[in-house]
């Protein structure tokens, strides 16, 4: 009985082998003869922690895919997302990086969402010489090697970015902070991850820098949702402004333990809590908690109310205030890069290498702003946006750009 | 401000809540020695159960007529799954190596997260959760939040009426009997398989009262917001005794207060800085059980457990 169930499973087995590469063998055949596809692949958090900004990423790499395929803007070329869940986790990331480039469809990539990810990525696609733009990691270390402080190198020539650094973020929080706001005291709370502490030990740098006080630190889990004791001690410690580097899923929870506990202070973050669902959860007690979130708001650009109206329109999930935008103008600058090195739709044997060259000479007007990269890859888009809960929506409140001399 | 009362009264609440967790595990575990890791995803079905009443009530119900259907929704719900995974995962597979049923509890556990994940409504993200209309009270420097009213109310009540029912009812006495020996238990006229079947009702009623208290407290509920509270409880039920139920309550509240001591005041110490905080909590309550575990291997209120090897 059992030797009989084993060769079934056993032939089974084999029969769907052998489908599926018979599959494979007339995809390839379906290609040689008229339109090539080719795919942008993306790598985000799409389910559990910061999926609402995740999935804002997938979607805006598919609106901008569907308007190339709409005007035809490399012609002989088809579009596709290819879309892999990365889970929030570096190990996650890895393994999708490695599928993405063992697909020879696969001219680019657009991701992650998280700069603790990208860590464990940059290599992968490095080695295989496949181009990555990342609509908003913000560490420093990912474009301008460890030592960014004191002497800039790029690690990886295939790493681009369309968000601006913590560097840049973290300073322009705390100057607001101190100058806008005149916070003198502040508790500064971190997640522990790449993002998160990176944000808050430049805020804190800065901060100290133009003369305030910064009365207690203290670190959370990713996951956690009880902080009643934290929220208990930075309530005692007299603290002004709670600054949070993190993400949504524990600021939201933590703005509203703040509050509750009698704190009526407001929490300040950087972009990764700039989402609806912050609002959404944390309901009135979000009111007049603060962001910074790179380039100008997306609502502002004329170019953008076209994205903004597609995403509602076609009712796709997750957020796309946060990284939409910059997903959307990372995934063009592939699809232009594409346009010069795939002609008549004839991809050539280096395309890889060829694209990251294209990329690394991006100039045009996207719907966040201008996009074009610097030597290290970082965008030159340094514009930075404060941005404030008022009656129940974000709502831009200052933009500029951080000079870090000042 | 001495924050001291305030930290204690947080390390309670949170405390109480692993022990109203902790009770399923416990039970469980008292009656058919299995770990139901799929526990901490029966607790996470009924904060899903009470939204899902909650938002089939007409908008604008009063919370005190909300709150009791709420309860009853989230109490059945869970206990369905309970019972459901007791009857179609565990029962087929009593009298298997003990492995065979604790890696079915897992597979469980993810595919009752799953489910919820793709199949509930907007459940890929935390679903906002109804709130009591009252309170914060305050009580001298102390502050109690509304949801915190409902877990200090209802836990002393559900541990109460779960030792009257154990100690003084045919069931209950049915049920220590079987935890004692099975087969002797049979032998006397008790349906073994009831009583099994009634130990993860318990488990699944104390569940959806959990399930609630978490949303009430933390006012959002999420697909994967069984996994932590699990793991939590479950050591909550180590470091009281696991199978002992007051134990339950016990190994919770003194795990909600080690964690909240721990947040509140190790990096006050001096040379301690790096590893007090948020942070560090979990960390510092299992170094507690493990420090219990040494000294007392079978808990603070563990039994014996030699005749069970």
């Amino acid at each position: 009985m059992r030797q009989r169930s084993l060769t079934i499973v056993t032939s089974l087995l084999t029969a769907g082998a052998l489908t599926l590469t018979a599959c494979g063998s007339r995809d390839s055949k379906g290609s040689d003869s008229g339109e090539t596809t080719v795919v942008i692949g993306v790598d985000a958090p799409l389910t559990g922690q910061n999926s609402a900004t995740g999935l804002g990423i997938q979607y805006g790499v598919q609106i901008a895919v569907d308007d190339a395929n709409k005007n035809n803007t490399v012609p002989g070329v088809t579009f596709e997302v290819k879309a892999l869940d990365d889970k929030a986790i570096p190990a996650n990331g890895q393994q999708n990086a490695t599928s993405l480039v063992s697909d020879k469809k696969v001219l680019g990539v657009i991701g992650p969402l998280n700069s603790g990810v990208a860590t464990s990525m940059q290599q992968v696609f490095d080695t295989a010489g496949l181009v990555q733009i990342s609509p908003s990691n913000t560490a420093p270390e990912l474009t301008q090697g460890k030592n960014w402080q004191t002497s800039k190198k790029r690690p990886y020539k295939t790493y681009f970015r369309t968000a601006t650094t913590d560097a840049l973020q973290g300073g322009f929080a705390a100057d607001y902070t101190y100058k806008t706001l005149k916070k003198r005291k502040v508790y500064v709370v971190d997640d522990k991850q790449t993002y998160g502490a990176g944000l808050a030990k430049l805020f804190t740098a800065n901060f100290t820098k133009a003369g305030g006080k910064v009365v207690g630190t203290d670190h959370v889990n990713t996951g956690d949702k009880d902080f009643a004791t934290l929220v208990t001690k930075v309530k005692n410690s007299g603290a002004d402004l709670l600054y949070y580097g993190g993400q949504y899923d524990e600021s939201q929870i933590l703005t509203k333990q703040l509050k509750a506990a009698g704190a009526k202070i407001p929490l300040f973050g950087g972009d990764g809590m700039f989402s609806d669902t912050y609002i959404k959860t944390a309901g009135a007690s979000a009111e007049g908690d603060l962001v910074t979130s790179v380039g100008v708001p997306v609502t502002t650009l004329p170019a953008a109310k076209d994205f903004v109206a597609t995403y509602k329109e076609k009712k796709y999930p997750g957020d796309y205030g946060t990284y939409g935008g910059y997903a959307y103008d990372a995934a063009t600058a592939i699809i232009k890069a594409v346009g010069k090195v795939v002609k008549d739709g004839k991809v050539p044997s280096d395309a890889r290498r060829q694209i990251v060259d294209a990329v690394q000479n991006s100039d045009f007007d996207g719907v966040s702003g201008h996009v074009s990269f610097d030597q290290y890859g970082d965008t030159t888009n340094k514009q930075l946006t404060v941005y404030q809960v008022k009656s129940g929506k974000w709502e831009p409140v200052k933009s500029g750009t951080y000079n870090p001399a000042s | 401000m001495n924050t001291l009362p305030q930290q204690l009264a947080n390390g309670l609440f949170l405390g109480s809540m692993y022990g109203l967790i902790a009770i399923g595990y416990t039970m469980v575990y008292g009656i058919v020695q299995l770990i139901n890791f799929a526990h901490g995803e029966i607790f996470m079905t009924g904060g899903f159960g009470a939204l899902t009443v909650y938002l089939y009530l007409p908008d604008g119900t009063s919370m005190w007529i909300a709150l009791p259907a709420m309860l009853l929704g989230g109490v059945l719900v869970a206990t369905l799954f309970a019972l459901g995974a007791e009857r179609f995962a565990y029962r087929p597979l009593r009298g298997a190596p003990v492995l065979a049923p604790l890696i079915t509890a897992i597979g469980l556990s993810l595919a009752l997260q799953q489910a919820v994940f793709n199949w509930y409504p907007d459940a890929k993200s935390a679903r906002v959760f109804p709130q009591l209309p009252f309170g914060p009270y305050h009580l001298g420097s102390l502050r109690i939040q509304s949801g915190d009213v409902f877990l200090i109310i209802v836990a002393p009540l559900c541990m109460t009426a779960l030792a009257l029912f154990v100690r003084g009812s045919r069931t209950g006495r049915a049920m220590q009997a079987t935890a004692q020996d099975p087969d002797t238990a049979q032998l006397m006229g008790i349906d073994t398989n009831r009583m099994i079947a009634t130990a993860f009702a318990i488990g699944g009623v104390f569940a959806g009262i959990a399930g609630v208290a978490f949303g009430l407290k933390y006012g959002s509920v999420q697909y994967d917001m069984g996994f932590q509270a699990g793991l939590h409880a479950f050591t909550a039920a180590v470091l009281g005794g696991i199978g002992n139920v007051y134990g339950a309550m016990l190994g919770g509240l003194v795990l909600g207060l080690a964690e909240a001591m721990a947040t509140a005041y190790i990096a006050n110490i001096p040379g301690m800085e790096q590893l007090g905080g948020q942070g560090w909590a979990s960390v510092w309550a299992f170094v507690l059980l493990i420090l219990v575990l040494l000294l007392r291997p079978q808990g603070l209120l563990g039994e014996r457990v030699a005749d069970r090897a």
